[in-house]
């Protein structure tokens, strides 16, 4: 299996006529993903690049019965090709696009959980499942195929820690980047609930970093009991070994670190009260990306 | 982005929640001329952007025109936690005898905006929650529906029992989530919003931080923007699409994305040394960004060396290769600079800096001692 995206995947690219759009459409294809189309209002008819291009969103799920999109619109339309997308009856939106409104945001999010969409990101570096497909900008020649979940808040701090993974001869089973914008789609519990589930997974490695409290909750949901008092065995909600890193251990208070999540706001959101939160609940932090693998290892032997 | 109160006071006043009167002044003699105007007494409020301005003593009350001159003289130019008071605003008096406090936010992890309320106004409210969680009554404001009526009403109620002064508290909620929504906030709060001692409702103080993502639906809010000298290296950095901040070590960092930058500064602290800064040069770097990130990071004086980490996805090595070697023939570098560059492109990139003065890193691990080592140690 693997989560979020596989063989069966078909995918749009909303504003795939940009720069970033059509380079990662064929970035994608080649990778093996099954794109579909995109999506440029205005353009319709036209071919680019051997991909047929379509003026809204529901004109092209009619025509290719596509179930996945991937934005890349500038940020004023981001948010309206979002919900478009849903609208259209997409039922995976990735989000690459960065720095969308907050109130805008709100009202997606809120109208995708209507519809039963689900939504990686915004401002995240999508999504892949190795030797499946890929719906987003990560580099594909890092991956390897295999047992591993990670899911990441980050985008190239991901690519680090992957490629330790994959040098140390283990594989992934999907690698999610959730993205670091204020208010994103599917948050560490969301893809935790799904690594759960899936067969494939047999470890998660959980990439944080300074700001809210998303560590904090994953963290509690691993550790969680099942208080049901007819079950015969007290199981860990996740039931399978994770492992964390933490970054901006070094980060200042009060300074937004790049991403709108990323910062310590008052006493809230340090490295420190993550780490401890991962520790006690039986989750090894790596102090430095290249001890991931070993601690990955410890935990599968 | 968060206003001065001044500022939140004019959001206020164009949305039709009711103000005191008052007047922004520079200088003593400013401070004098609008006492003359508003009349005695009136309150000197010290306009800084950290709090706590009140135990500061940059809030005064002046009761003579000598009170005005001298608690002027005293409050500008005032340090409140580092931040040099520039600016006071001079408001009239108000005689009050109730203490409220409102606010509308955005609540993340529900994913709804928030109205909060409480009777116990003109403190900390952050200690109010702490000790009296239910002198406050929290709304979840659905995004989809906005703020409804019954939602202003039940706040009202909470915060008296007079039906007058309910309408009248009703009507500011009201007001302040259309103003919440129009101008794309992420706080509105009045603490205290107060009831005079003719029974009206009027706001004190007022607090306001704009969405910095929605700033380009309203570029006229830049006007707004007062920032202070590490601020502007900020700015500057913003507006070639880089994050950077300023910190005070020795070791000068360029980096590729947000997550990596973080966690460089945190190995250079690990092995030893001190980060001069965070810089994210962003996605798809071309090399015209490594100029100014170059420039950037050798302006600040206590920088000895510099670490260039890159992980290509969207960026391309060879870009950043490009761009280091220009950087190099423009101003002549004087600090040495480590680089590891991995990902797109690496064997390209790694042909272009053979034989320059750049400094190889085989990995993260390997750049940032080397960097340190650069610096002269820690």
């Amino acid at each position: 299996m693997s989560i979020f995206v596989d063989n069966d995947t078909r995918l749009l690219v909303q504003g795939i006529t940009g720069r970033d759009g059509l380079f990662h459409a064929m970035q994608m294809r080649d990778y093996g993903t099954q794109v579909a189309g995109g999506v440029t209002p205005g353009k319709g008819g036209q071919t680019v690049e051997g991909f047929p291009i379509f003026n809204s969103m529901h004109e092209a799920v009619a025509k290719t019965d596509a179930n996945t999109s991937i934005v890349f619109v500038p940020v004023q339309f981001a948010s309206d090709a979002i919900i478009e997308a849903a609208d259209a009856g997409i039922k995976l939106v990735v989000c690459i696009t960065e720095g969308l409104p907050v109130l805008d945001m709100l009202k997606a999010v809120s109208y995708l959980d209507k519809k039963g969409t689900k939504l990686i990101g915004p401002n995240c570096p999508g999504v892949i499942s190795p030797g499946k497909s890929k719906v987003g900008i990560l580099p594909g020649h890092i991956f390897r195929e295999g047992n591993i979940g990670v899911v990441s808040r980050s985008g190239t701090l991901t690519y680090e820690l992957v490629s330790h993974i994959t040098n140390a001869g283990m594989g992934q089973s999907t690698c999610v980047g959730i993205g670091g914008d204020p208010i994103i789609g599917s948050n560490f519990l969301d893809v935790l609930r799904l690594f759960r589930d899936d067969p494939q997974t047999e470890a998660v490695v959980l990439v944080g970093e300074i700001g809210g409290c998303d560590e904090e909750e994953a963290a509690k949901f691993i550790r969680q009991k099942h208080s049901k008092p007819a079950a015969k065995f007290v199981q860990q909600e996740l039931g399978k070994p994770a492992v964390a890193f933490i970054a901006g251990r070094t980060a200042p208070r009060g300074k937004r670190m790049g991403h709108a999540g990323a910062i310590i706001s008052g006493s809230s959101g340090t490295a420190e009260e993550k780490v401890a939160a991962l520790t006690a609940a039986g989750i090894p932090v790596a102090d430095e990306p290249a001890q991931i693998a070993q601690l990955l290892k410890e935990k599968l032997a | 982005m968060k206003l001065l109160e001044y500022q939140a006071k004019e959001f206020f006043a164009k949305a039709g929640i009711p103000v005191p009167r008052e007047k922004l002044v520079l200088s003593v003699n400013e401070a004098l001329s609008a006492a003359g105007e508003l009349g005695l007494p009136c309150v000197l409020k010290a306009q800084v952007g950290v709090g706590g301005r009140g135990k500061a003593g940059g809030v005064k009350l002046a009761k003579t025109t000598d009170e005005v001159s001298s608690h002027a003289d005293a409050i500008l130019g005032m340090d409140i936690k580092g931040e040099r008071v520039e600016r006071l605003l001079c408001s009239e008096a108000i005689n009050f005898t109730e203490e409220f406090y409102a606010s509308i936010t955005t609540d993340r992890a529900n994913r709804s905006m928030v109205l909060m309320v409480s009777a116990a106004g003109g403190v900390d409210i952050e200690q109010v929650a702490a000790q009296t969680p239910n002198k406050i009554l929290k709304i979840s404001v659905d995004p989809l529906l906005g703020l409804q009526t019954f939602q202003t009403r039940r706040a009202a109620m909470f915060l008296s029992d007079d039906k007058e002064i309910q309408k009248q508290i009703a009507a500011i909620l009201a007001k302040l989530y259309r103003m919440y929504v129009s101008n794309d906030l992420s706080l509105a709060e009045i603490n205290p919003l107060v009831l005079t001692s003719d029974n009206q409702v009027i706001a004190l103080d007022a607090k306001v931080i704009i969405d910095d993502n929605a700033m380009f639906r309203h570029p006229n809010f830049e006007g707004y923007r007062i920032l202070s000298d590490d601020e502007v290296l900020e700015q500057e950095a913003k507006q070639h699409g880089l994050s950077y901040i300023k910190l005070s070590g020795k070791v000068g960092c360029i980096v590729n994305g947000a997550g990596l930058a973080m966690a460089t500064m945190d190995l250079i602290k690990r092995y030893g040394g001190e980060p001069a800064n965070f810089l994210d040069v962003g996605g798809s770097s071309s090399p015209d960004k490594m100029l100014v990130a170059i420039d950037l990071v050798t302006r600040d004086p206590g920088v000895r060396s510099i670490f260039v980490n890159i992980f290509g996805g969207i960026t391309r090595c060879d870009d950043i290769a490009s761009g280091l070697l220009q950087a190099a023939k423009d101003a002549p570098l004087t600090l040495p600079v480590v680089v590891r560059l991995t990902g797109t492109n690496e064997v390209e990139a790694h042909k272009i800096l053979e034989g320059t003065s750049f400094i190889p890193a085989s990995d993260m691990a390997d750049g940032a001692r080397k960097a340190i080592e650069q610096a002269g140690g820690s």
